[in-house]
């Protein structure tokens, strides 16, 4: 039997910015409610009283402070927890994990990390660590340097050649990531890279490739499954939070499927996750080359889209996978009568499209990038691409026209598909479209509803 | 493409639909598959002949259908050199598609073929009325050309996917036999590509005289209790001790051939998600499976025990024999379509044959 732990601290995700962490709040809620269900004294730590996990029915005692390594230790050395979990808060709660245990503080009052180790997680945040760990078992990744200069940025830039992508480590939301034609380009970005972030990378530039993720769950008994794969619809070169995400994917055959699902559970054995994983891949559209994008070790924006897509609740089983259960002995919260070590079959199509609110900005440009500057998402369900696809359009069109309404004009730059299937939604006739989508709505029926929408899709 | 097509099933439930890919009236054991990907591999296993196809999955066709390429004499997109459903059922037909490997649609492949499809059915609805009434039998109707119903299980459908004559394939020890019962290509390329040479021999094929080192019992159509002589051969074999491994309707066979039984699933198994837990361990792997029919554990004699337990709804998924190197797996190893998790199954047995 796995240790029993007796009082539990989650670290939430901290302040919300709009359309950036919205998805952490639906994760951490779901993993209180899992650890109170076992019987678990639950603490939480997060500032921001607008969202559920903060509300007094869920966790037992919660604190309102900052997810920062300061008050964290102020709480630890208060509540004197056994465990912590650190994956339910998105980037600021892991990049807090990660300070506190470098100072120490883990060890100093005994606190077990929960679910992934330490080191896993920074083998997955640490480019450099990374892209050795993969490379070890002869994972493709894309040629990346990781530089902290400026000088050396630029000579990075001339080994793999131009263009290049800019990444910056640690960074939530693809924050000062972006193309680079020219050194003067790379000039630009990686000193206004630097101010927020240690570390810059320089990296090869995937343009045109298709972009596929897996989220995978493993136990520590060594159990692996990927619960649902997502295709985005604009290629490799769009941060996903600015992309139309389609589940599962629509272009891949059972070779292309079933390799780069191979590939996932391959480095989540290797890196050693216990719980719940995100792995983002690049594909060749005509090719089998591929190329791991990254690994997130915790819940991310996409795990909400594929909880809510599957019905498989991701953050609860990550969660009681996390205190040492297994994933034979859960039962699949949907049916309650199967086994949860299975992969959900869709007989569905989840499209998520994400809105914009670019018109409140005059001078903003309205090219998308590798950095995220949608506010909200939708995310709806049809037996069909087309059917699901209709939602979006329509909250697209609700936006416009309260738009055209205030200022009375437009002038649109398109450079993106995302983009531009948002500017035709535009031109279409508003009520023939509505009319259409009313009419089919009634099909358009949820299996997951307990689940709900994105807290950010409000609009429809 | 807007000829109208109805499935009948026997029981007086009729669904409607359009006609694609050859428009003719057909009849078979109507079943469903949850995969969501892999038609070209799903429609060319032979485990399928005699059988109509319903897939849950609503978008079909979009990656097109691949063109036949070969080496050494196995085609590498299929697992057949046909489509060995009579007819497939699917909501939307993808028309236009797209991939790099695709030669044609999905219509024009079943129209080459002679095989008839409809589309524009509700699919889920179907399926939840075959999860409640079991498999039944079906028929497509077209254009009002109807047919009568045919129940591919009372029929010898090995006979007519085993292969002809003997074939010889890869070089290298050991030896293995392949017993063809309706064998998909991924479980030869499994053996071929782990430097074995295989001998694909028919299900009716006499060892006597054979020089070999392990058999293989391969997938297959239909009820087990129809192939009476492979049953009496393997039977031979277990006498003589030779490492057994089978594989789907190859467990069912070494069931029977011990002495156990095997009997009817109500809807059988078929999709890609199917979760095995190794009896005795912590380990539980995600399998692709294609079976209508389930060992009964119960019947088999003492020697025997149960190797793996679908952990959905407890049916038995492997057996193996304590002693002498005799295993059987109810789910396919080959994957093809599916995941690839069990591939070690292969690696062990022929650990098995280098040992015995």
């Amino acid at each position: 039997m796995p240790p029993r732990f007796e009082k539990v601290l989650v670290l939430g995700s901290g302040a919300l910015k709009i359309g950036e962490a919205g998805e952490f709040d639906y994760s951490g809620s779901q993993a209180v409610k899992a650890l109170k269900d076992l019987g678990i004294r639950t603490i939480l730590v997060n500032p921001n009283i607008a969202t559920i996990q903060t509300s007094d029915y869920l966790a037992d005692e919660v604190y309102l402070l900052p997810v920062s390594p300061y008050f964290v230790e102020q709480v630890i050395q208060k509540e004197k927890p056994n465990g912590i979990f650190l994956g339910f808060g998105g980037q600021t709660a892991l990049n807090c994990g990660l300070a506190l245990d470098q100072a120490g503080v883990f060890e100093r009052y005994d606190v077990q990390v929960l679910g992934t180790s330490i080191q896993a997680i920074r083998e997955t945040e640490d480019r450099d660590l990374f892209v050795r760990k993969l490379t070890e078992i002869g994972i493709r990744v894309p040629r990346s340097i990781a530089t902290t200069a400026l000088e050396d940025a630029i000579r990075a830039a001339h080994t793999i050649g131009y263009p290049v992508m800019l990444r910056s480590g640690y960074a939530l939301g693809g924050l000062g990531s972006g193309l680079c034609t020219n050194d003067e380009e790379l000039q630009q970005r990686v000193s206004r890279s630097l101010a927020h972030s240690p570390q810059v990378l320089v990296e090869e530039y995937l343009t045109g490739w298709k972009e596929i993720e897996y989220e995978v769950v493993r136990d520590r008994f060594d159990n692996c499954v990927t619960v649902c794969n997502m295709e985005n619809f604009d290629p490799m070169g769009i941060h996903t939070g600015e992309s139309i995400v389609v589940a599962p994917s629509q272009t891949l055959s059972n070779d292309e499927y079933h390799q780069l699902r191979s590939i996932s559970i391959k480095v989540v054995r290797h890196l050693g996750i216990v719980g719940e994983c995100n792995i983002q891949f690049a594909l060749h559209p005509s090719s089998d080359d591929y190329r791991v994008i990254e690994v997130n070790a915790r819940l991310s924006r996409s795990s909400a889209l594929a909880s809510k897509a599957t019905g498989y609740p991701l953050a609860s089983v990550a969660a009681k996978l996390g205190l040492g259960s297994s994933l034979v002995e859960m039962r699949n919260s949907v049916t309650a009568s199967t086994s949860a070590c299975f992969e959900p079959a869709l007989d569905y199509v989840v499209v998520k499209a994400p809105r914009w609110d670019l018109q409140k900005f005059r001078l903003v440009s309205k090219r998308l990038g590798s950095g995220m500057k949608s506010v909200g998402e939708v995310m709806a369900i049809g037996r069909s691409f087309e059917e699901a696809f209709q939602r979006p359009c329509v909250c697209w069109i609700l936006e416009f026209r309260a738009s055209w309404e205030m200022r009375g004009s437009f002038n649109f730059e398109i450079s993106n598909p995302s983009y531009a299937i948002h500017r035709m939604s535009e031109s279409l006739p508003y009520q023939k479209l509505s009319n259409t989508v009313i009419q089919s709505s009634g099909s358009m029926s949820s299996p997951i509803s307990t689940y709900g929408f994105y807290r950010e899709s409000n609009t429809s | 493409m807007n000829r109208e097509g109805i499935l009948v099933l026997e029981d007086g439930y009729t669904v409607e639909g359009r006609v694609f890919g050859f428009p003719k009236a057909a009849s078979g054991e109507v079943v469903f598959n949850t995969g969501m990907v892999g038609y070209p591999e799903t429609l060319t296993d032979p485990s399928y002949q005699g059988q109509i196809l319903v897939l849950t999955y609503p978008l079909i066709g979009n990656y097109g259908v691949p063109a036949v390429a070969q080496s050494n004499g196995l085609n590498h997109e299929f697992e057949s050199d046909r489509i060995q459903v009579s007819g497939l059922i699917i909501s939307t037909l993808a028309v236009q598609y797209h991939h790099w490997k695709a030669s044609r649609s999905l219509d024009q492949w079943l129209f080459e073929a002679g095989v008839v499809g409809i589309y524009g059915v509700d699919t889920r609805a179907l399926t939840k009325y075959l999860r409640s009434h079991g498999s039944l039998l079906g028929k497509i109707v077209v254009d009002g050309v109807d047919v009568g119903f045919s129940d591919p299980n009372k029929e010898d459908l090995v006979r007519q996917v085993t292969v002809a004559e003997p074939i010889l394939y890869g070089t290298g020890a050991p030896r293995i036999v392949l017993v063809d019962c309706g064998c998909k290509r991924s479980i030869l390329t499994n053996l071929v590509n782990r430097g074995v040479t295989v001998l694909r021999v028919s299900y009716d094929y006499d060892f006597e005289g054979e020089d070999f080192d392990g058999v293989v019992i391969s997938n297959g159509p239909g009820d087990p209790k129809m192939c009476d002589t492979t049953i009496t051969h393997i039977r031979k074999l277990m006498q003589k001790q030779a490492p057994l491994l089978g594989i789907c309707l190859g467990s069912q066979i070494l069931a029977l051939a011990a002495g156990g039984n095997t009997y009817k699933l109500k809807f059988g198994h078929r999709g890609q998600n199917q979760p095995c837990v190794e009896i005795g361990t912590d380990r539980c792997y995600v399998t692709s499976q294609n079976h209508g029919y389930a060992v009964d554990v119960e019947s088999l004699p003492g020697a025997w025990e149960a190797w793996f337990v679908n952990a959905n709804d407890g049916t038995n998924e492997g057996i193996r024999h304590r002693d002498l190197p005799f295993r059987g797996v109810q789910f396919h190893p080959e994957a093809a379509p599916g995941p690839v998790d069990t591939n070690f199954i292969f690696d062990d047995f022929l650990r098995m044959v280098h040992a015995s």
